[in-house]
């Protein structure tokens, strides 16, 4: 219940979503250019959301009896969201035009997806956690498969559905055990009696299961299977939105639910267990990439590399660690929006100029484009000034302050072998003659998405310093 | 023995069976309807229980729309030509081994772990907890994030289904 | 009132209100016929006692002695299993419909209701909710294409219907501030009943119980010129009778029910304010609940022959597009009558 108007503000960014969704299906239903209005309304709603998190990421509190926070690492997540949604609905507006699919519900969806995220990264109980889960992945569901005529987009929509909700029932499991042992499903209640209770079997069985259930959902290595084949049957910017804010928005939940784990102030045990999947998923990720050759695909395995290392910096479980995987989602959520919005934009009707020979030569007809790739890509690579570099140093710092310098070696390793499939792309654009006839309409509003999340990156990449110490000052 | 635990050792008994014949069945429908019968013994040991409420849902939810829902996919894709899953072994094997897990965890929660030791067994609480009155001034004070939450759930799910199975393309 | 009495006076009550049915079902079906050849200008059953009036007993009988057939690409059991559902699913529902006030016998005050629970209207839309299987199940059964597309027809009808019908109740369950039907009765005295209060709920209740009992205009499920009978094409004998039987009594139960929601129940308007003694206060009110389920008895009747039967999406758009938003305004409309009149 709202028992001032502070509470009220506090909320705004939720509000405006919650509220902006109910009229875009007014709008979708009685206006007849909706097809126009729409997307800039859905981009006009993320961003005033967005802004209005940034504004006043300071107010912290905990609001609706104790169901959900704000202010703090739960507003930045709410701008990693916002902003990431807002850049792939401006990508989508001619994308999905291209393919003569559109749908308004395209951008409601997109909508309550973030409305989940959101409501996940805020969570203050496990039912909450839970529900924005739910909101978050039904949408994503419906939006794998949204374009019907295809085979592949049906195959990744149900491939995506059976195993998220095979997930789903790890995580409610898990919550079930939780609830069981602590008896309660407030989360403040786990976290003061972690210490106590991490001798019981079963609090410990519901943790592992809570968290198997959202190694799916982030891509980590034993549970990867649906990731590359989604990513290539769903159209190409929401594939970009499930690696993005799909992958955000799941760590945002482990952090939130077991932040007590990271804060340092009790042993991280499970240390173990996400040491070993985030090994397993760097190298995974890393060398099956290299055997890729539509690029849709590499960029699902190498989401799945990301996961791997974002996992080294929980594993670490010190405040810097956490500092650092939010910094890194960040970073990482405007690169690869960036790097599927080219893919989105150089992708021809019927899924043509897929594979990587058709970047060959990029750099002699499209000069901007194969430019703002190569950084999309340098910064994937984690190679210094970008963004990327920076989140890996940090996650790096972080394991190695925690004694795990066994696990930031590992990680430059695997950084290592992924150069070599992210700089591939880099010579065949750079180096090499064009193999085939590219012919593509670059459209307007996709051009300035990409442009804006390289400058983002840019920017992230050159004021790393600002944003990690605001990221660690409220994660204490 | 009083009467509240006649009843439930009867409808225990009458979930208990319904599943295994459940899972024995062949015909695809008749195992539904054995699960039907397994919701409704569910729902009297609810009520034994003295959650009224989730006994009245658990009928008009599961047994009053999904299983229906069930039913009609069932009817409608004449699961007698997908008996393949049946003859196969090794699903069998993995689905006895899951089902085993989870029996011991079971196990291990109610004999050894005690769960509810914490608890106090304040009977008139309970009781009162059960009752529509108390679960929807809960619903509307303390849950209420979460009841809206799960409105907004339930019209994505619609819309995202409704767009799947009935949109036109141009 | 200790438990063993308690359960005496159940099992009267239960005996008592089983009888009832079965004999206001039998003559249920003998006023239709003849309402229907009032309706058609016909003089309708006239052979078999005094005008016909033991028409339904013969025709029992005469069911009993048939040969039940059943087809050879049934489901025999799920065959059988199907109107015992339906028969099972319209006796139970009555269980919890007050038919009168306290009354006091032996010293103890009896409620007119055989199960006096405070969930009583739940109990209500969980029972309706599965009398779609017998439907559902008998089409399936038979293993007839018409059986099964009526059992189809019937059971997405009586989902969709029963979505406005479920929100219908939300109104009165508003302004009654409780799920007991004893309480909902008493809530509507004088001429406070929520037909009068949200007329709007009233209708979509009314047109959503049509279509709940399957009844014209909405009977697509045994549509004669599209599907033979229905799901009960391939019934003979007996499981045919417990399929009418149902039927009927369905339709008796959505009457009383809709008196018990929106027309006072057995409350006669100011019936307190004549000084009455308590049997005769009984007494009238039983009367006066009897008198209102007739009418809307006849009235379902009386309908059936007015009012042809709709198309499927007519049926179906009605059901979503005008029935369902409408009983939602139904809530709002209440929801402000209790905000301004304090109600």
């Amino acid at each position: 219940m709202l028992n001032n108007f502070q509470e009220f503000y506090n909320i705004i960014p939720i509000l405006l979503i919650g509220a902006g969704f109910l009229i875009s299906l007014l709008i979708e239903m009685y206006f007849k250019k909706s097809d126009v209005i729409l997307p800039w309304f859905t981009i006009l709603i993320f961003l005033a959301a967005g802004f209005h998190a940034l504004y006043a990421v300071n107010s912290v509190s905990v609001i609706f009896q104790n169901m959900l926070a704000t202010g703090g690492i739960v507003n930045i997540f709410y701008i990693i969201f916002t902003f990431g949604a807002a850049i792939v609905a401006l990508l989508s507006i001619d994308y999905i035009k291209k393919y003569g699919t559109y749908f308004g519900e395209y951008y409601i969806l997109l909508q309550t997806s973030i409305l989940g995220m959101m409501l996940m990264a805020g969570a203050k109980d496990l039912f909450m956690i839970f529900l924005g889960l739910e909101l978050m992945s039904v949408s994503f569901y419906s939006l794998a498969g949204l374009n019907r005529k295809r085979l592949k987009a049906n195959e990744a929509s149900l491939k995506y559905f059976l195993l998220g909700a095979f997930a789903t029932g790890f995580i409610v499991y898990g919550i079930a055990l939780i609830y069981g042992t602590v008896h309660s499903t407030s989360i403040d209640m786990i976290a003061s009696r972690f210490y106590e209770l991490s001798s019981d079997k079963l609090f410990i069985a519901g943790i592992l299961l809570f968290l198997i259930g959202f190694s799916f959902k982030i891509a980590a290595f034993p549970f990867h299977m649906w990731v590359p084949d989604v990513y290539e049957g769903s159209p190409t910017t929401i594939a970009g939105l499930f690696s993005t804010g799909g992958k955000a928005a799941a760590f945002s939940a482990i952090i939130v639910t077991l932040g007590v784990l990271f804060t340092g102030r009790i042993g991280n045990i499970l240390m173990p267990y996400l040491a070993v999947i985030s090994v397993l998923s760097m190298f995974y990720g890393s060398i099956v990439a290299i055997s890729q050759d539509n690029i849709k695909r590499m960029l699902a395995y190498s989401s799945i590399s990301h996961a791997g290392y974002l996992l080294i910096g929980l594993a670490a479980g010190n405040s810097f660690g956490v500092a650092g995987v939010i910094f890194y989602l960040a970073s990482y959520t405007f690169m690869n929006l960036g790097a599927f919005g080219i893919v989105a934009l150089i992708e021809g009707k019927d899924e043509s100029n897929l594979t990587l020979k058709s970047f060959s030569g990029l750099a002699s007809r499209y000069p901007l484009l194969a430019a703002l790739f190569s950084i999309i890509m340098f910064s994937l690579a984690g190679i210094p000034p970008f963004a990327g570099f920076f989140g890996k140093y940090y996650v790096f710092i972080a394991a190695i302050k925690s004694n795990l310098t066994w696990l930031a070696i590992l990680g430059v390793l695997s950084s290592v072998i992924s150069v070599y499939f992210y700089l591939r792309i880099v010579v065949l654009m750079y180096f090499k003659d064009a193999e085939t006839d590219l012919k593509i309409d670059v459209s307007k509003t996709g051009l300035a998405a990409v442009i804006i999340s390289v400058l983002l990156v840019i920017i992230i990449g050159i004021a790393p310093g600002t944003i990690i110490d605001l990221i660690a000052f409220f994660f204490k | 023995m009083s009467l509240q635990l006649i009843l439930f050792i009867l409808f225990g008994t009458i979930s208990a069976i319904s599943s295994v014949l459940m899972i024995t069945r062949t015909n695809a429908l008749i195992s539904a309807l054995f699960l039907i019968l397994n919701f409704a013994g569910l729902s009297g040991l609810y009520l034994t229980l003295n959650a009224q409420f989730i006994a009245v849902t658990q009928v008009i939810v599961y047994a009053g729309a999904i299983m229906v829902l069930f039913l009609f996919v069932i009817m409608l894709l004449k699961p007698e030509h997908e008996k393949y899953f049946s003859h196969q072994p090794k699903l069998k094997i993995f689905a006895f081994f899951i089902a085993f897990i989870v029996f011991i965890q079971l196990v291990f929660m109610i004999f050894v772990s005690h769960p509810s030791q914490g608890n106090n067994a304040n009977v008139a609480a309970s009781v009162k907890a059960g009752t529509i009155e108390e679960i929807g001034k809960q619903l509307y004070t303390n849950y209420v994030l979460p009841f809206e939450a799960a409105g907004y759930l339930l019209l994505a799910a619609t819309i995202g289904a409704i767009v799947l199975a009935k949109k036109k393309f141009e | 009132m200790n438990i063993l009495q308690i359960i005496i006076f159940t099992i009267v009550k239960i005996l008592i209100v089983v009888t009832i049915i079965l004999l206001a079902v039998t003559y249920l079906v003998y006023f239709e016929r003849k309402i229907s050849a009032w309706a058609q200008n016909r003089i309708g059953p006239n052979r078999v006692g005094w005008h016909g009036a033991l028409q339904s007993f013969a025709d029992v009988l005469k069911l009993l002695l048939k040969e039940d057939i059943v087809p050879d690409a049934a489901n025999k059991p799920i065959h059988t299993l199907a109107p015992i559902i339906a028969l099972f699913v319209s006796f139970t529902t009555y269980a919890v419909i007050p038919f009168g006030p306290n009354i006091n016998v032996f010293g103890f005050s009896v409620p007119l209701v055989v199960a006096d629970v405070n969930i009583g209207i739940l109990y209500v839309l969980a029972l309706t909710s599965l009398g779609v299987y017998a439907i559902t199940l008998a089409g399936w059964s038979s293993g007839s294409k018409y059986s099964l597309l009526g059992g189809i027809r019937s059971s997405a009808q009586m989902i969709s219907y029963e979505i406005s019908m479920g929100f219908s109740i939300g109104g009165v369950l508003l302004l009654s501030q409780s799920l007991r039907p004893v309480e909902i009765v008493q809530a509507q005295s004088g001429w406070m009943w929520n037909a009068i209060l949200q007329p709007v709920g009233f209708i979509t209740f009314l047109v959503s119980a049509f279509a709940e009992t399957n009844r014209l205009p909405f009977d697509l499920p045994e549509a004669e010129p599209e599907l033979v009978g229905g799901y009960h094409t391939e019934y003979s004998s007996m499981k045919f009778a417990g399929f009418f039987l149902a039927e009927y009594a369905n339709m008796f139960i959505a009457s009383a029910l809709i008196v018990t929601l929106y027309l006072g129940g057995w409350q006669f308007p100011y019936l307190d304010h004549f000084g009455l003694s308590n049997g005769w206060f009984a007494v009238i009110s039983v009367i006066t609940f009897a008198i209102k389920v007739a009418a809307l008895l006849f009235f379902f009747i009386w309908v059936r022959w007015s009012i042809p039967r709709f198309r499927y999406d007519q049926l179906m758009n009605l059901g979503w597009k005008v029935m369902f938003p409408l009983s939602l305004l139904n809530i709002i409309w209440v929801a402000v009558l209790i905000m301004v009149f304090k109600l």
